[in-house]
């Protein structure tokens, strides 16, 4: 194991993918001569040359579709978004083209390509560079995708996705780049894309979070262990293929779940995952099954309504007191 | 297959490159006009009010970036330091009811469109007193009672809505044209390009004005876009004009031509307005892409000192009496600072307000 910051471990996935497949390259806004607006890119450059890191324009439909072309013609490209709010100028290329092209062309092509960049909020930045959109995407048939919470599931699911034959969202936070984490020093380290993760083992409530709540997540079983109140916390790692058998797995042992979702309420994970478990564990519930959400509210600027906005391990808190008639 | 010499290239490759620590300018400056501000039919008071308008642009700025420092606010703050002629010389240029959009870079087009140095700097504050009620910060200040359709944060997403501007005042024959300004990064986005088309064959009586400040991000003007900006309007039988941004008087001169044009034919123009940004992309920007002495070449041509040694050589007025506007400005911007500072956060409830004109409706709201 060695500790990483999240960008490093995102680094060592694209560095390595690039060292053993020449058709891997990305390109991005800012990704090569200024090391990327994150720094997930530092050093890529200098290594692997101009051919197979490129600075892109702000035309995100352009390049998002240049990727498309290109994985189709033989490449696997990895194309950054300065974050997944802009990647809504490229949701044509996404949407319409990436995720449908094998299908619409009875099998004949592939799109082998990651879209990856920041998703979600990432601190007061305004109503349109803060929406979580893991959910949206995973709407579309065809698109796998991902949404890690910690370094070493960053690395191993990045990885995967490279090396997937089809479109990949893969989601990152402004937030987390600089958390660290013990990272797998394997050879070659792999996740495979779909399998979830139980994060803390726990007997009273299951807890399903990923990406940047699955933080807020564990601030609140923290504080919920010294109440006695034993949280399990599971995280899938990817919104779709989603690892439903895992989640029910564990309510049928707590009887008791809360989902944590940093999107808004109506249509997204939370939804859905509340659906499976009623459809799947009705039996086995001992209360209805809660969620916190976002409100049905675009993101505000000032910082106490922002606080607001954002779920946070209050919440969390309040929500499990809920499922296990704590209140 | 046998390996290449060379190997592909795709984007022009720039910062790293030794240039023998020349100067090489990110942006040409086209000269500055030769006209007098007589000649352009301005009177003194209106060149004092000017020079009063980019003073206050300035310095709201610059305290705007040390409250920014002292964690007064969070979030982005893109600093308009060194383009502040731009917007003075348009808008004393337009009519007062023509319209003007821009980017998230909005501080100085808020100020010069009515918003106060109080609800500006309560709008970077996040208070309830801000002029978007602090729900926007600092990308998206908006005076829409005064024409000002405010500040966007989607590079290039706010191209067409200036478009639609203009519709409607077609549409309303109203007699008013729209002004819409973004930055060159803005100029390699597809909605520009379907705009300008749709704008051409529509006769939309709107302005479409690139801010080139020689960069987008940390990407220089000539690794992001091809050709020459403003050459872009001939693919589609636009008009169109590139000059200096150091110098309001050359702004005020070119947008008032301009203005007037597309007020009597009813047709769009594309304009390339040439500038600089002093400062970073916003305040985390280590601005590794230039360097000092290309900034120290364009701060030379600063626009308010070239308007006060104008003021002063035209014996507009005395230095004392600038010196009194300067103060004048510095208090009013403290004042803003101390307002900004004491004046109350939104209310909670203002989490649902604005969302809806009529009875609003929330989704699972508990
Ligand atoms: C669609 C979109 N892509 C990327 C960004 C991130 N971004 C914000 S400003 C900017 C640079 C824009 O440069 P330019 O248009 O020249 O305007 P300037 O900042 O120089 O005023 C970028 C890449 C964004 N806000 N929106
Ligand atoms: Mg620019």
């Amino acid at each position: 194991m060695a500790e990483l910051q999240f960008r490093e471990a995102l680094l060592e996935a694209i560095d390595e993918e690039m060292g053993r497949d020449e058709s891997v390259f990305i390109m991005g806004e800012e990704v090569a001569e200024y090391n990327g607006a994150y720094k997930v890119t530092e050093g890529l450059l200098d290594k692997y040359g101009f051919k197979r890191v490129i600075d892109t324009p702000i035309s995100e439909l352009g390049f998002a579709g240049i990727g498309v072309g290109a994985a189709m013609n033989g490449l696997r490209p990895i194309v950054e978004f300065m974050t997944f709010n802009f990647a809504v100028l490229a949701a044509d290329q996404i949407i319409n083209h990436a995720s449908k092209v094998r299908y619409m062309l009875g099998g004949q092509a592939s799109c082998p390509i990651v879209f990856r960049g920041p998703n979600a909020s990432a601190g007061q930045l305004g109503a349109t560079h803060s929406v979580a959109y893991d959910s949206m995407y995973a709407h579309f048939p065809g698109l796998s995708v991902i949404y890690p919470s910690e370094p070493d599931d960053a690395k191993g699911l990045l990885k995967s996705a490279i090396r997937n034959d089809d479109a990949v969202i893969f989601m990152e936070s402004e937030q987390m780049y600089g958390l660290k984490g013990e990272v797998s020093e394997e050879d070659d380290y792999l996740i495979p894309i779909g399998k979830g993760k139980i994060k803390r083992e726990g007997s009273d409530v299951t807890v399903v979070a990923t990406g940047k709540m699955y933080h807020i997540v564990k601030q609140a079983a923290a504080e919920m262990a010294k109440d006695g109140v034993e949280m399990e916390i599971i995280d899938p790692r990817t919104i779709k293929p989603l690892d439903i058998d895992l989640i029910v797995e564990s309510v049928k042992k707590t009887n008791r779940c809360v989902i944590v979702d940093e999107a808004h309420p109506f249509g997204g994970l939370a939804s859905e995952v509340g659906f499976l478990i009623q459809r799947e564990a009705f039996d086995y519930l001992d209360a209805p099954v809660r969620r916190v959400t976002l409100p049905d509210v675009n993101a505000p600027f000032s910082k106490p309504l922002f606080d607001l906005w954002l779920p946070d391990a209050k919440q969390v808190v309040e929500a499990v007191n809920a499922v296990t008639y704590r209140t | 297959m046998a390996k290449k010499e060379q190997e592909a290239v795709f984007t022009p490759v720039g910062i790293n490159t030794s240039n023998n620590s020349k100067v090489e300018k990110s942006v040409d400056l086209p000269e500055p006009t030769k006209k007098t501000h007589k000649q352009l039919g301005l009177s003194d008071d209106e060149v004092l009010e000017m020079f009063e308008q980019m003073y206050l642009q300035r310095r709201f700025e610059e305290r705007a970036m040390q409250m920014y420092q002292k964690g007064k606010f969070g979030g982005f703050l893109h600093l308009y330091i060194g383009q502040e002629a731009v917007s003075t010389g348009t808008v004393f240029a337009l009519n007062d009811d023509d319209d003007i959009i821009t980017a998230y870079r909005d501080h100085g087009w808020g100020l010069v469109r009515g918003v106060t140095p109080k609800e500006g700097m309560a709008e970077l504050f996040g208070k309830a007193a801000g002029c978007s009620k602090g729900k926007g910060g600092s990308m998206h200040f908006a005076n829409v009672e005064q024409h000002f359709w405010g500040g966007y944060g989607i590079v290039g997403g706010h191209i067409p809505i200036g478009a639609g501007l203009a519709f409607a005042n077609k549409y309303q024959d109203n007699g008013r044209i729209s002004t819409c300004f973004f930055g060159d990064g803005a100029v390699d986005q597809g909605a520009l390009h379907e705009t300008l088309n749709m704008s051409q064959l529509w006769k939309l009586p709107c302005v479409f004005i690139v801010e080139n400040n020689g960069y987008s991000m940390g990407t220089a003007t000539r690794r992001h876009t091809v050709g020459e900006i403003h050459e872009r309007a001939k693919g589609y039988g636009m008009k169109s004009a590139v000059f200096n941004g150091m110098d309001a008087l050359t702004v005020y001169e070119n947008m008032k031509n301009i203005a007037k044009e597309v007020r009597e034919d009813k047709m769009p123009w594309f304009v390339e307005i040439r500038t600089y940004r002093y400062r970073g992309h916003s305040m985390s920007d280590p601005q590794k892409y230039r360097s000092k002495e290309e900034l120290e070449e364009y701060q030379k041509t600063d626009p308010i000192e070239r308007m006060k040694s104008y003021i002063l050589d035209k014996k507009i007025a005395k230095k004392a009496d600038i010196e009194e506007i300067e103060n004048k400005v510095e208090d009013e911007v403290l004042e803003a600072v101390e307002f900004a500072d004491e004046t109350p956060f939104p209310e909670p409830e203002a989490l649902y307000e604005d969302m809806f004109a009529g009875e609003p409706h929330f989704h699972d709201k508990k």
